[in-house]
C-alpha cells in the first residue's frame, strides 16, 4: 500500500516527455521491436539496457525517426512528443530531429573545423542572426559539452584532429547547439577510455537539468551511475521499466534478474 | 625419429625443409612480379622512344629566309590596289616570284648549281606561295617593295636537314635529287635557310597530301578542345546528378537495380556503337552538322557518362555513413546532408573519375570516324556562327588527325603523325596532372 503511493508520487513529479504505445518495428521480415510501450519522463536520464541485438538502438532511433533513412525499416504504433504524434503525416522529420538531438556510438565529427561542427546546426536552422550571435551559441554549446577549455584556442582546427573522448564531447556540443528538448545517446562511451567515459558521464548528469536524456548502454554500471530510470530490453520486448535503483536492486522479472546478475547477455 | 619429436631441440639457426619451401615460393612469386613490371616498363619505354624518335622532328621546320621583290606588274596590273582585282592573281602567279627570289639569293651567295629554274623552284614548298599571297592581300601597300619572308622549304629538303632524307635516298627519289639537297645545304651555310621551332605545327590547319611540311594540328586541337568543353559541360552535371540521385535518394528496388546493371553495361559498350548511335540520332534525326565538335562532343558525352556515373557512385559510397547520420542527427534535410557534407567529401573521387573519363574521350577515335570528323578540314571552326550555332562548324580532332596522317603516302607524314601523338600524350599528361593536383588539394582539407 505504502509502496503504491510512492510510485504514484514519482510519476506525478515527472511529466512525460515522450510517450510510446504499442510500437512495432520490422526490418523486412525481421520483427525487431515487439509491442513496446514506454513513457520517457522530462528532465531525467533514462537508460536502455539489454543484451546486444535486443533492439535498443532500433527503438532509440524510432524516437527521432532516424529509422526513416533505412529503406526496409517499418515502424508501427504511436509515439508522442509532448502529446504530438511524431509519425503524423504532417510532421517533417527534419524539424523533429532539431527538437530531438542524437549522439552516436562512434564519434562522428564533420571533417570541418571545431567551430563549423558546432555552428552547422544553428546555421541551417537559422538560430543566429549575426556572427556575434553564432559565436555566442558556439561558445555556450562547447561549454555545455564540457570541452570549451580544451578547444577555445583552436576553434578553427579540424574537429577530426581531437582525441576520441574530445570528439565525442564535441558531438554532444554539436547536438545541444540546436537547443533540442530531448537528447538521444546510443552507447556514447563505447569507443572511449575510462577517463573520457567519466567525463562524458559527468556531462550527461549536468545535461539532465535541461534535457530529457535517453542513453543506450551495454554497461550496467554506467546505467546505474548516470540514470534515474532504466528500461530493460530482451529479444525485442520491453521486459521491465522502472526506477534505476529498483531495477538493479529489486528486479520484478526473472529475465531482468538473470541479466543483471550476468546470466544472460 | 618420429614426427612429433622432429621440432624438439632443433636450433633456430637452421631452417627446416618446410620453411625453405615456403621461402622459395615467396621468392619465386616476387621474381614473377618484378618480371611483369619490367616487361610493362620495357614496352612503355619502347613505345615512347619510338614515338619521340619519329615525332620530335615535327616540332622543327626548315624555312628559307628570303628577301622577296613583289613586282607591281605581276601582282596588281591595274595599279589601283583594289583587292578584288588583286585576288585574281592565284598562287600560281606567285610561284615564279618566289623562285626568282631564291635564284637571287643563290647568285648573291655565289653558289654554283646545275639545277634548272623549275628544280630550284622545287626547293620551295607549294604552301609558300599562299603564305606570300595572304601577306600581300592582307597588306596591299607592300606591293612594289621588297620584303623579307620566312617561307617553308619543301618536305624532302626539310627532311634532309632533319636527317630523314640523305643524298643516297634522294638519288632514288623522283621528287628530289642530290643536287637539290646540296644546294639547300649551301644555302643554309650562307644563312638563307634555317631550321627552327615549328609553331605552325600547333597552330596551322591540315595541309593536302603533297605538303606534309605545311600540315599542322591547329584545327584538330581546337576541335578536341571544343569537344572536351561540350563533354565537361554536359557529362559532369548530368553524371553527378544521376549518381547522387541513384545513390542517395532513389529507393532500392527492381527498377533501380535494372538501371544500375544497364549503366555498368553501357560502360562496356564498344565506342564505335556510340558513333552509330550519334550518326542516327544527332545527324540523321536531329539534323546537326556533320563533323561538328557539337556532335562529336555529344557522342563522347554519351560514352563518358557511364564512366563518370560509376566513379561518382563509388566516391559517394566511400563516404562513411556516419557523416550522413551526423548531418541528419542535427536536423539537416537529406539534400543538405548530401550537398553540405557528402558531396564535398566525394569531390576528389568525382574529379578523378571525370578527368579519367575526359582523357578517355580525348583519345577516342572510332565514334568520330562515323560522324564524319575524319574529313579533311582546312578552316578553323568558329566558336559561334548564326548558321551553325555553338560549336557547329566542321572540325577534326587530335586522334582522328593521327589516324588521317598515318593513312597518307608521303613519308613526311610519319613524322607529323608521331608529332601529333606526342601532342596528344602531352595533353593527357596535363589532364592527369590536373587530376592529381585537384585530388591532393581537396584531400588536404583533412
Ligand atoms: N539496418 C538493419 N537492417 C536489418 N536488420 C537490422 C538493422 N539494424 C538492426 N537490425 C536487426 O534488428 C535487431 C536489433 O538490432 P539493434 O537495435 O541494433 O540492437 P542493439 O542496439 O540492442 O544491439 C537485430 O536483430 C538486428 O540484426
Ligand atoms: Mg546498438
Amino acid at each position: 500500500m505504502n509502496d503504491m503511493r510512492l510510485m504514484e508520487r514519482a510519476v506525478d513529479m515527472n511529466e512525460t516527455k515522450i510517450a510510446a504505445k504499442g510500437v512495432q518495428v520490422y526490418y523486412g521480415a525481421t520483427h525487431a521491436i515487439k509491442d513496446v510501450s514506454i513513457d520517457v519522463p522530462a528532465r531525467t536520464v533514462t537508460a536502455f539496457i539489454g543484451p546486444s541485438g535486443c533492439g535498443k538502438s532500433t527503438f532509440l532511433r524510432c524516437l527521432n525517426r532516424m529509422n526513416d533513412t533505412i529503406d526496409i525499416c517499418r515502424v508501427e504504433g504511436d509515439i508522442r512528443l509532448d502529446g504530438e504524434d511524431i509519425y503524423d503525416k504532417r510532421v517533417d522529420p527534419v524539424q523533429l530531429r532539431a527538437k530531438v538531438g542524437m549522439v552516436f556510438q562512434k564519434p562522428n565529427p564533420f571533417p570541418k573545423s571545431i567551430y563549423d561542427n558546432v555552428a552547422y546546426g544553428p546555421r541551417i536552422h537559422g538560430l543566429a542572426k549575426s556572427k556575434a550571435d553564432l559565436d555566442e551559441i558556439v561558445e555556450r554549446a562547447l561549454r555545455r559539452g564540457a570541452i570549451w577549455d580544451e578547444v577555445k584556442d583552436r576553434l578553427h582546427a579540424p574537429g577530426t584532429g581531437l582525441s576520441g573522448g574530445q570528439q565525442q564531447r564535441l558531438c554532444i556540443a554539436r547536438a545541444v547547439a540546436t537547443e533540442p528538448e530531448v537528447l538521444l545517446m546510443d552507447e556514447p562511451c563505447s569507443a572511449l577510455d575510462p577517463i573520457a567515459t567519466a567525463q562524458v558521464e559527468e556531462l550527461i548528469d549536468e545535461l539532465r537539468a535541461q534535457y530529457s536524456v535517453v542513453i543506450v548502454t551495454h554497461s550496467m554500471q554506467q546505467a546505474a551511475r548516470v540514470s534515474q530510470k532504466t528500461a530493460f530490453f530482451h529479444l525485442g520486448h520491453l521486459v521491465e521499466f522502472g526506477e534505476t535503483g529498483q531495477i538493479f536492486t529489486n528486479p520484478r522479472d526473472p529475465r531482468t534478474e538473470s541479466y543483471i546478475s550476468g546470466r544472460i547477455g | 625419429m618420429t614426427d612429433q619429436t622432429q621440432n624438439l631441440g632443433r636450433s633456430l639457426l637452421e631452417t627446416d625443409a618446410r620453411t625453405r619451401k615456403r621461402n622459395a615460393a615467396e621468392a619465386r612469386f616476387k621474381a614473377f612480379g618484378v618480371a611483369a613490371i619490367a616487361v610493362a616498363l620495357l614496352a612503355l619505354v619502347v613505345l615512347l622512344t619510338s614515338v619521340v624518335y619519329n615525332g620530335a622532328s615535327a616540332f622543327k621546320q626548315t624555312y628559307f629566309e628570303l628577301d622577296i621583290e613583289l613586282p607591281e606588274a605581276k601582282l596588281d596590273k591595274s595599279g589601283t590596289r583594289d583587292l578584288e582585282v588583286m585576288k585574281k592573281v592565284t598562287t600560281i602567279g606567285y610561284a615564279p616570284i618566289l623562285t626568282a627570289a631564291l635564284e637571287a639569293a643563290i647568285e648573291k651567295a655565289g653558289i654554283e648549281t646545275t639545277l634548272d629554274k623549275k628544280a630550284i623552284g622545287g626547293l620551295i614548298s607549294k604552301e609558300a606561295a599562299a603564305t606570300v599571297r595572304n601577306a600581300v592581300l592582307a597588306n596591299p601597300e607592300i606591293v612594289g617593295t621588297t620584303q623579307s619572308f620566312s617561307i617553308l622549304a619543301e618536305g624532302r629538303i626539310d627532311g634532309y636537314f632533319k636527317g630523314r632524307v640523305t643524298l643516297e635516298s634522294a638519288a632514288l627519289d623522283s621528287n628530289t635529287s642530290p643536287e637539290a639537297l646540296m644546294l639547300a645545304q649551301a644555302l643554309a651555310d650562307a644563312g638563307y635557310a634555317d631550321t627552327k621551332f615549328n609553331w605552325a605545327f600547333l597552330t596551322a590547319p591540315d595541309a593536302s597530301d603533297q605538303r606534309p611540311e605545311a600540315a599542322g594540328l591547329g584545327v584538330a586541337i581546337l576541335g578536341s578542345a571544343y569537344m572536351m568543353i561540350v563533354v565537361l559541360v554536359l557529362a559532369l552535371p548530368i553524371g553527378v546528378a544521376a549518381s547522387v540521385y541513384l545513390e542517395e535518394f532513389a529507393p532500392k528496388n527492381r527498377w533501380t537495380d535494372l538501371i544500375e546493371v544497364n549503366i555498368s553495361n553501357l560502360a562496356a559498350v564498344p565506342s564505335i556503337v556510340f558513333g552509330i548511335l550519334g550518326l542516327a540520332i544527332f545527324i540523321n534525326f536531329a539534323q546537326l552538322n556533320q563533323s561538328s565538335p557539337l556532335v562529336g562532343g555529344l557522342v563522347l558525352t554519351l560514352m563518358t557518362l557511364p564512366t563518370i556515373i560509376i566513379s561518382t557512385r563509388a566516391a559517394l559510397k566511400a563516404v562513411p555513413p556516419s557523416i550522413r547520420d551526423a548531418a541528419l542527427g542535427v536536423g539537416a534535410s537529406k539534400m543538405q546532408s548530401v550537398f553540405h557534407h557528402v558531396l564535398p567529401l566525394a569531390a576528389p573521387g568525382i574529379l578523378t573519375g571525370t578527368i579519367i573519363g575526359l582523357a578517355q574521350a580525348l583519345g577516342e577515335t572510332a565514334p568520330l570516324l562515323l560522324i564524319g570528323m575524319v574529313a579533311f578540314v582546312r578552316d578553323y571552326p568558329a566558336a559561334y556562327t548564326p548558321e551553325a550555332g555553338l560549336f557547329g562548324e566542321a572540325s577534326t580532332a587530335l586522334p582522328v588527325q593521327v589516324f588521317n596522317w598515318t593513312q597518307r603516302a608521303d613519308p613526311g607524314f610519319v613524322e607529323r603523325a608521331s608529332g601529333a601523338i606526342i601532342t596528344l600524350l602531352v595533353f593527357l599528361l596535363i589532364m592527369n596532372a590536373i587530376a592529381i593536383y585537384l585530388r591532393r588539394r581537396f584531400e588536404r582539407r583533412w
